[in-house]
Protein backbone atom coordinates (compact mmCIF):
# COMPACT_ATOMS: atom_id res chain seq x y z
CA UNK A 1 0.00 0.00 0.00
CA UNK A 2 2.85 2.42 1.22
CA UNK A 3 4.31 1.54 -2.49
CA UNK A 4 1.33 2.39 -4.44
CA UNK A 5 1.14 5.90 -2.21
CA UNK A 6 4.32 6.99 -2.57
CA UNK A 7 4.25 6.61 -6.55
CA UNK A 8 0.95 8.53 -6.28
CA UNK A 9 2.50 11.17 -4.78
CA UNK A 10 5.45 11.52 -6.97
CA UNK A 11 3.57 10.89 -9.72
CA UNK A 12 0.59 13.82 -9.17
CA UNK A 13 3.64 15.95 -8.04
CA UNK A 14 5.39 15.79 -11.51
CA UNK A 15 2.31 15.72 -13.68
CA UNK A 16 0.67 18.52 -11.88
CA UNK A 17 3.69 20.79 -12.04
CA UNK A 18 4.30 19.75 -15.69
CA UNK A 19 0.49 21.06 -16.67
CA UNK A 20 0.70 23.99 -14.67
CA UNK A 21 3.80 25.01 -15.87
CA UNK A 22 6.18 25.15 -12.09
CA UNK A 23 9.12 23.67 -13.89
CA UNK A 24 11.56 25.99 -11.68
CA UNK A 25 9.53 25.23 -8.55
CA UNK A 26 9.53 21.06 -9.59
CA UNK A 27 13.54 20.95 -10.38
CA UNK A 28 14.40 22.58 -7.01
CA UNK A 29 12.38 20.47 -5.18
CA UNK A 30 13.70 17.63 -6.43
CA UNK A 31 16.96 18.59 -6.02
CA UNK A 32 16.95 20.03 -2.49
CA UNK A 33 14.37 17.79 -1.06
CA UNK A 34 17.11 15.23 0.13
CA UNK A 35 19.15 18.04 2.45
CA UNK A 36 15.53 18.45 3.75
CA UNK A 37 15.32 14.82 5.04
CA UNK A 38 19.04 15.30 6.37
CA UNK A 39 18.07 18.35 8.36
CA UNK A 40 14.95 16.39 9.47
CA UNK A 41 16.99 13.81 11.02
CA UNK A 42 19.31 15.62 12.38
CA UNK A 43 16.61 17.70 14.19
CA UNK A 44 15.13 14.32 15.60
CA UNK A 45 18.51 12.16 16.52
CA UNK A 46 19.72 14.11 19.84
CA UNK A 47 16.65 13.82 21.26
CA UNK A 48 15.58 10.29 19.99
CA UNK A 49 19.65 8.95 21.29
CA UNK A 50 18.69 10.84 24.67
CA UNK A 51 15.38 9.25 25.03
CA UNK A 52 16.27 5.58 24.72
CA UNK A 53 19.37 5.66 26.74
CA UNK A 54 16.68 7.21 29.35
CA UNK A 55 14.43 4.55 28.81
CA UNK A 56 17.31 1.53 28.73
CA UNK A 57 17.49 2.70 32.36
CA UNK A 58 13.97 2.12 32.76
CA UNK A 59 14.40 -1.30 30.87
CA UNK A 60 16.98 -2.52 32.83
CA UNK A 61 16.56 -1.28 36.42
CA UNK A 62 12.78 -3.47 36.04
CA UNK A 63 11.08 0.08 36.03
CA UNK A 64 9.57 -0.78 32.85
CA UNK A 65 7.92 -4.55 33.94
CA UNK A 66 6.46 -2.55 37.21
CA UNK A 67 5.33 -0.39 34.97
CA UNK A 68 3.72 -3.22 32.80
CA UNK A 69 2.26 -4.53 35.91
CA UNK A 70 -0.03 -1.57 36.90
CA UNK A 71 -1.33 -2.18 33.61
CA UNK A 72 -2.45 -6.05 34.59
CA UNK A 73 -5.38 -5.17 36.20
CA UNK A 74 -7.07 -3.20 33.43
CA UNK A 75 -5.98 -5.91 30.83
CA UNK A 76 -8.13 -8.38 32.85
CA UNK A 77 -10.91 -6.71 32.09
CA UNK A 78 -10.10 -5.96 28.70
CA UNK A 79 -9.37 -9.24 27.65
CA UNK A 80 -11.51 -11.79 29.24
CA UNK A 81 -10.99 -14.44 26.77
CA UNK A 82 -7.27 -14.64 27.54
CA UNK A 83 -7.02 -16.73 30.66
CA UNK A 84 -5.54 -15.05 33.50
CA UNK A 85 -1.67 -15.55 33.68
CA UNK A 86 -1.27 -16.19 30.45
CA UNK A 87 1.71 -15.35 28.62
CA UNK A 88 0.02 -12.98 26.32
CA UNK A 89 -1.37 -10.47 28.66
CA UNK A 90 2.51 -10.10 30.19
CA UNK A 91 3.09 -9.34 26.16
CA UNK A 92 0.49 -6.97 26.04
CA UNK A 93 1.42 -5.25 29.21
CA UNK A 94 4.98 -4.75 28.40
CA UNK A 95 3.74 -3.55 24.69
CA UNK A 96 1.77 -0.91 25.83
CA UNK A 97 4.17 0.45 28.59
CA UNK A 98 6.81 0.84 25.86
CA UNK A 99 4.22 2.69 23.38
CA UNK A 100 3.17 5.02 26.08
CA UNK A 101 6.87 5.97 26.88
CA UNK A 102 7.62 6.45 23.37
CA UNK A 103 10.02 3.63 23.00
CA UNK A 104 8.75 2.32 19.40
CA UNK A 105 11.22 -0.26 18.96
CA UNK A 106 10.78 -1.82 21.96
CA UNK A 107 6.88 -2.15 22.01
CA UNK A 108 7.19 -4.21 18.18
CA UNK A 109 8.98 -7.46 19.26
CA UNK A 110 5.93 -7.73 22.16
CA UNK A 111 3.31 -7.12 20.22
CA UNK A 112 4.66 -9.47 18.41
CA UNK A 113 5.12 -12.07 20.73
CA UNK A 114 1.19 -11.08 22.68
CA UNK A 115 -0.38 -11.97 18.21
CA UNK A 116 1.99 -15.36 18.60
CA UNK A 117 0.83 -16.05 21.98
CA UNK A 118 -2.75 -14.98 21.49
CA UNK A 119 -2.37 -17.07 18.03
CA UNK A 120 -2.04 -20.56 20.15
CA UNK A 121 -5.05 -20.15 21.89
CA UNK A 122 -7.12 -19.38 18.89
CA UNK A 123 -9.47 -21.78 17.75
CA UNK A 124 -9.54 -20.76 13.81
CA UNK A 125 -5.76 -19.70 12.83
CA UNK A 126 -6.84 -18.21 9.54
CA UNK A 127 -9.63 -15.57 11.23
CA UNK A 128 -8.46 -13.29 13.94
CA UNK A 129 -9.83 -13.85 17.55
CA UNK A 130 -11.38 -11.06 19.69
CA UNK A 131 -8.34 -10.82 21.84
CA UNK A 132 -6.22 -9.84 19.33
CA UNK A 133 -8.85 -7.20 17.33
CA UNK A 134 -9.06 -6.04 21.12
CA UNK A 135 -4.76 -5.68 21.34
CA UNK A 136 -4.95 -3.98 17.63
CA UNK A 137 -7.61 -1.29 18.06
CA UNK A 138 -5.46 -0.60 21.71
CA UNK A 139 -2.29 -0.37 19.93
CA UNK A 140 -3.12 1.11 16.96
CA UNK A 141 -4.97 4.02 19.19
CA UNK A 142 -1.38 5.16 20.40
CA UNK A 143 -1.22 5.90 23.53
CA UNK A 144 2.10 8.18 23.92
CA UNK A 145 2.79 9.72 26.98
CA UNK A 146 6.35 11.52 25.92
CA UNK A 147 6.10 12.00 22.11
CA UNK A 148 10.02 12.61 21.33
CA UNK A 149 10.07 12.81 17.93
CA UNK A 150 7.07 15.62 17.97
CA UNK A 151 8.50 17.73 21.19
CA UNK A 152 12.07 17.06 18.85
CA UNK A 153 11.09 18.49 15.68
CA UNK A 154 9.39 21.60 17.83
CA UNK A 155 12.34 22.64 19.86
CA UNK A 156 14.09 22.28 16.13
CA UNK A 157 11.81 25.15 14.44
CA UNK A 158 11.88 27.10 17.79
CA UNK A 159 8.65 26.54 19.63
CA UNK A 160 8.26 29.14 22.38
CA UNK A 161 6.70 25.80 24.51
CA UNK A 162 7.37 22.48 22.79
CA UNK A 163 5.80 20.60 25.68
CA UNK A 164 2.51 22.31 25.75
CA UNK A 165 0.88 19.65 23.28
CA UNK A 166 1.96 16.77 25.56
CA UNK A 167 -1.51 17.43 27.68
CA UNK A 168 -4.25 17.60 24.96
CA UNK A 169 -2.88 14.73 22.43
CA UNK A 170 -3.22 12.89 25.85
CA UNK A 171 -7.00 13.49 26.41
CA UNK A 172 -7.38 12.93 22.41
CA UNK A 173 -5.57 9.36 22.80
CA UNK A 174 -7.60 8.65 26.14
CA UNK A 175 -10.69 9.51 23.98
CA UNK A 176 -9.92 7.48 20.79
CA UNK A 177 -8.84 4.66 22.57
CA UNK A 178 -12.13 4.24 24.91
CA UNK A 179 -14.38 4.78 21.49
CA UNK A 180 -12.02 2.19 19.53
CA UNK A 181 -12.30 -0.03 22.52
CA UNK A 182 -16.44 0.62 23.30
CA UNK A 183 -16.77 0.07 19.42
CA UNK A 184 -15.05 -3.37 19.89
CA UNK A 185 -17.04 -4.16 22.85
CA UNK A 186 -20.58 -3.63 21.37
CA UNK A 187 -19.24 -6.19 18.41
CA UNK A 188 -18.05 -8.91 21.23
CA UNK A 189 -21.44 -8.78 22.91
CA UNK A 190 -23.55 -9.02 19.50
CA UNK A 191 -21.34 -11.73 18.27
CA UNK A 192 -21.61 -13.80 21.37
CA UNK A 193 -25.23 -12.97 20.96
CA UNK A 194 -25.62 -14.24 17.94
CA UNK A 195 -24.12 -17.74 18.85
CA UNK B 1 -3.45 22.61 32.72
CA UNK B 2 0.28 23.91 31.01
CA UNK B 3 1.92 22.98 34.26
CA UNK B 4 0.96 19.53 33.59
CA UNK B 5 2.47 19.46 30.40
CA UNK B 6 5.83 21.19 31.23
CA UNK B 7 6.49 18.85 34.46
CA UNK B 8 6.25 15.53 32.73
CA UNK B 9 9.29 15.00 31.31
CA UNK B 10 10.81 15.88 34.16
CA UNK B 11 9.26 13.67 36.47
CA UNK B 12 9.62 10.95 34.15
CA UNK B 13 13.42 11.59 33.76
CA UNK B 14 13.83 11.97 37.66
CA UNK B 15 11.68 8.38 38.37
CA UNK B 16 13.61 6.51 35.88
CA UNK B 17 16.91 7.71 36.85
CA UNK B 18 16.42 7.38 40.68
CA UNK B 19 15.14 4.22 40.64
CA UNK B 20 18.09 2.85 38.25
CA UNK B 21 20.36 4.22 41.03
CA UNK B 22 17.95 3.01 43.68
CA UNK B 23 18.33 -0.96 42.24
CA UNK B 24 22.20 -0.61 41.78
CA UNK B 25 22.23 -0.19 38.08
CA UNK B 26 25.21 1.14 36.27
CA UNK B 27 23.23 4.20 35.12
CA UNK B 28 25.55 5.83 33.19
CA UNK B 29 26.59 2.74 31.00
CA UNK B 30 23.25 1.80 30.97
CA UNK B 31 22.07 5.23 28.96
CA UNK B 32 24.89 5.11 26.78
CA UNK B 33 24.04 1.32 25.56
CA UNK B 34 20.66 2.31 25.12
CA UNK B 35 21.75 5.74 23.39
CA UNK B 36 23.52 3.67 21.24
CA UNK B 37 20.53 1.49 19.97
CA UNK B 38 18.74 4.72 19.14
CA UNK B 39 21.86 6.15 17.37
CA UNK B 40 21.41 2.95 15.31
CA UNK B 41 17.46 2.82 14.47
CA UNK B 42 17.55 6.50 13.67
CA UNK B 43 20.20 5.79 11.00
CA UNK B 44 17.96 3.09 10.06
CA UNK B 45 14.98 5.04 9.32
CA UNK B 46 17.23 7.78 7.53
CA UNK B 47 16.24 6.03 3.80
CA UNK B 48 12.54 5.67 4.96
CA UNK B 49 13.17 9.81 5.41
CA UNK B 50 14.49 10.43 2.45
CA UNK B 51 11.86 8.82 0.51
CA UNK B 52 9.28 10.18 2.32
CA UNK B 53 10.47 13.70 2.50
CA UNK B 54 11.05 13.32 -1.79
CA UNK B 55 7.98 12.22 -2.22
CA UNK B 56 5.86 14.60 0.11
CA UNK B 57 7.72 17.51 -0.82
CA UNK B 58 7.02 17.21 -4.64
CA UNK B 59 3.41 16.57 -4.29
CA UNK B 60 3.37 19.49 -1.79
CA UNK B 61 5.32 22.15 -4.30
CA UNK B 62 3.24 21.19 -7.14
CA UNK B 63 0.34 23.10 -5.47
CA UNK B 64 -1.75 20.44 -6.26
CA UNK B 65 -3.17 20.85 -2.58
CA UNK B 66 -4.29 24.07 -2.88
CA UNK B 67 -6.10 23.49 -6.00
CA UNK B 68 -8.01 20.27 -4.27
CA UNK B 69 -8.98 22.89 -1.21
CA UNK B 70 -9.89 26.24 -2.91
CA UNK B 71 -12.30 23.47 -4.80
CA UNK B 72 -13.31 21.73 -1.63
CA UNK B 73 -14.16 25.05 0.61
CA UNK B 74 -16.04 26.26 -2.32
CA UNK B 75 -17.91 22.89 -2.14
CA UNK B 76 -18.67 22.94 1.45
CA UNK B 77 -19.31 26.93 1.62
CA UNK B 78 -19.40 28.44 4.89
CA UNK B 79 -17.79 25.48 7.53
CA UNK B 80 -14.57 26.50 8.29
CA UNK B 81 -12.06 23.47 8.71
CA UNK B 82 -8.59 23.25 8.53
CA UNK B 83 -8.60 21.27 5.16
CA UNK B 84 -4.37 21.52 5.14
CA UNK B 85 -4.21 18.87 7.57
CA UNK B 86 -6.08 16.29 5.70
CA UNK B 87 -3.34 15.11 3.94
CA UNK B 88 -2.02 14.24 7.38
CA UNK B 89 -5.01 13.09 8.46
CA UNK B 90 -4.94 10.41 5.65
CA UNK B 91 -1.51 9.26 5.74
CA UNK B 92 -1.15 9.24 9.34
CA UNK B 93 -2.56 5.52 9.56
CA UNK B 94 -0.57 4.27 6.66
CA UNK B 95 2.69 5.69 7.58
CA UNK B 96 4.10 7.71 10.09
CA UNK B 97 7.65 8.86 8.41
CA UNK B 98 4.99 10.67 5.98
CA UNK B 99 3.02 12.12 8.51
CA UNK B 100 5.66 12.97 10.12
CA UNK B 101 6.85 14.78 6.73
CA UNK B 102 4.28 16.61 6.24
CA UNK B 103 3.84 17.79 9.82
CA UNK B 104 7.73 18.76 9.06
CA UNK B 105 6.38 20.86 6.28
CA UNK B 106 3.75 22.45 8.35
CA UNK B 107 6.32 23.73 10.93
CA UNK B 108 8.33 24.98 8.05
CA UNK B 109 5.64 27.19 6.24
CA UNK B 110 3.17 27.97 9.71
CA UNK B 111 5.85 27.41 12.84
CA UNK B 112 5.46 25.22 15.41
CA UNK B 113 3.63 27.46 17.40
CA UNK B 114 0.57 28.20 15.01
CA UNK B 115 -2.86 26.94 15.38
CA UNK B 116 -1.77 24.27 12.17
CA UNK B 117 1.41 23.24 13.80
CA UNK B 118 -0.12 22.84 17.23
CA UNK B 119 -2.72 20.60 15.62
CA UNK B 120 -0.69 18.81 13.84
CA UNK B 121 1.59 18.22 16.71
CA UNK B 122 -1.19 16.63 18.22
CA UNK B 123 -2.67 14.65 15.77
CA UNK B 124 0.98 13.21 15.22
CA UNK B 125 0.97 12.47 18.90
CA UNK B 126 -2.82 10.93 19.63
CA UNK B 127 -2.69 8.36 16.64
CA UNK B 128 -0.44 5.76 15.05
CA UNK B 129 -0.03 4.02 12.07
CA UNK B 130 -3.22 1.64 12.10
CA UNK B 131 -2.98 -0.33 8.56
CA UNK B 132 0.62 -0.92 8.61
CA UNK B 133 0.35 -2.28 12.24
CA UNK B 134 -2.49 -4.54 11.62
CA UNK B 135 -0.59 -5.91 8.47
CA UNK B 136 2.72 -6.29 10.39
CA UNK B 137 0.93 -7.92 13.32
CA UNK B 138 -1.61 -10.38 11.47
CA UNK B 139 1.04 -11.08 8.83
CA UNK B 140 3.57 -12.32 11.31
CA UNK B 141 0.52 -14.95 12.27
CA UNK B 142 -0.76 -15.72 9.24
CA UNK B 143 -4.38 -14.18 9.76
CA UNK B 144 -6.33 -14.04 6.72
CA UNK B 145 -9.73 -12.45 8.44
CA UNK B 146 -8.91 -9.66 10.25
CA UNK B 147 -12.47 -8.79 10.62
CA UNK B 148 -13.34 -5.70 12.32
CA UNK B 149 -9.93 -4.98 13.10
CA UNK B 150 -8.94 -2.65 10.64
CA UNK B 151 -12.31 -0.50 10.40
CA UNK B 152 -12.10 -0.24 14.45
CA UNK B 153 -8.59 0.84 14.21
CA UNK B 154 -9.64 3.53 11.58
CA UNK B 155 -12.65 4.32 13.74
CA UNK B 156 -10.84 5.40 16.94
CA UNK B 157 -8.27 7.56 14.85
CA UNK B 158 -11.02 9.06 13.28
CA UNK B 159 -12.48 9.76 16.90
CA UNK B 160 -8.87 11.07 17.08
CA UNK B 161 -8.51 13.55 14.70
CA UNK B 162 -12.19 14.95 15.31
CA UNK B 163 -10.51 15.71 19.33
CA UNK B 164 -6.90 16.78 18.21
CA UNK B 165 -9.45 19.54 16.14
CA UNK B 166 -11.71 20.33 19.49
CA UNK B 167 -8.84 20.29 21.95
CA UNK B 168 -6.42 22.74 19.43
CA UNK B 169 -9.32 25.00 19.84
CA UNK B 170 -10.03 24.78 23.46
CA UNK B 171 -6.86 24.31 24.59
CA UNK B 172 -5.10 27.33 22.62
Amino acid sequence: MVNYIWAFLIGIGIIYSLVTGNINTLNESILTNANEALDLILNLLPIIVLWTGILKIAEESGLLDKFAKLLMPILHKLFPDVPKGNKALGYISSNIAANMLGLGSAATPAGLKAMEELQKINPDKKTASFPMITFLILNTAGVTLIPTTILALRVAYKSASPGEIILPAIIATACSSIAGLTLDYIIRKRAKKWK
Amino acid sequence: MEVISKIILPIFIIIIVFYGVKKRVNVYDVFLEGAKDGLIATFNIFPAIIAMIFAINIFLDSNVLSFVITNVSKMIGGINLPLEIIPMALLRPISGTASLAIMNDIFKSFGPDSYMGRLASILQGCTDTTVYVIALYFGSIKIAKIRHALWGGLFADLVGIIMAIVLTNLFF
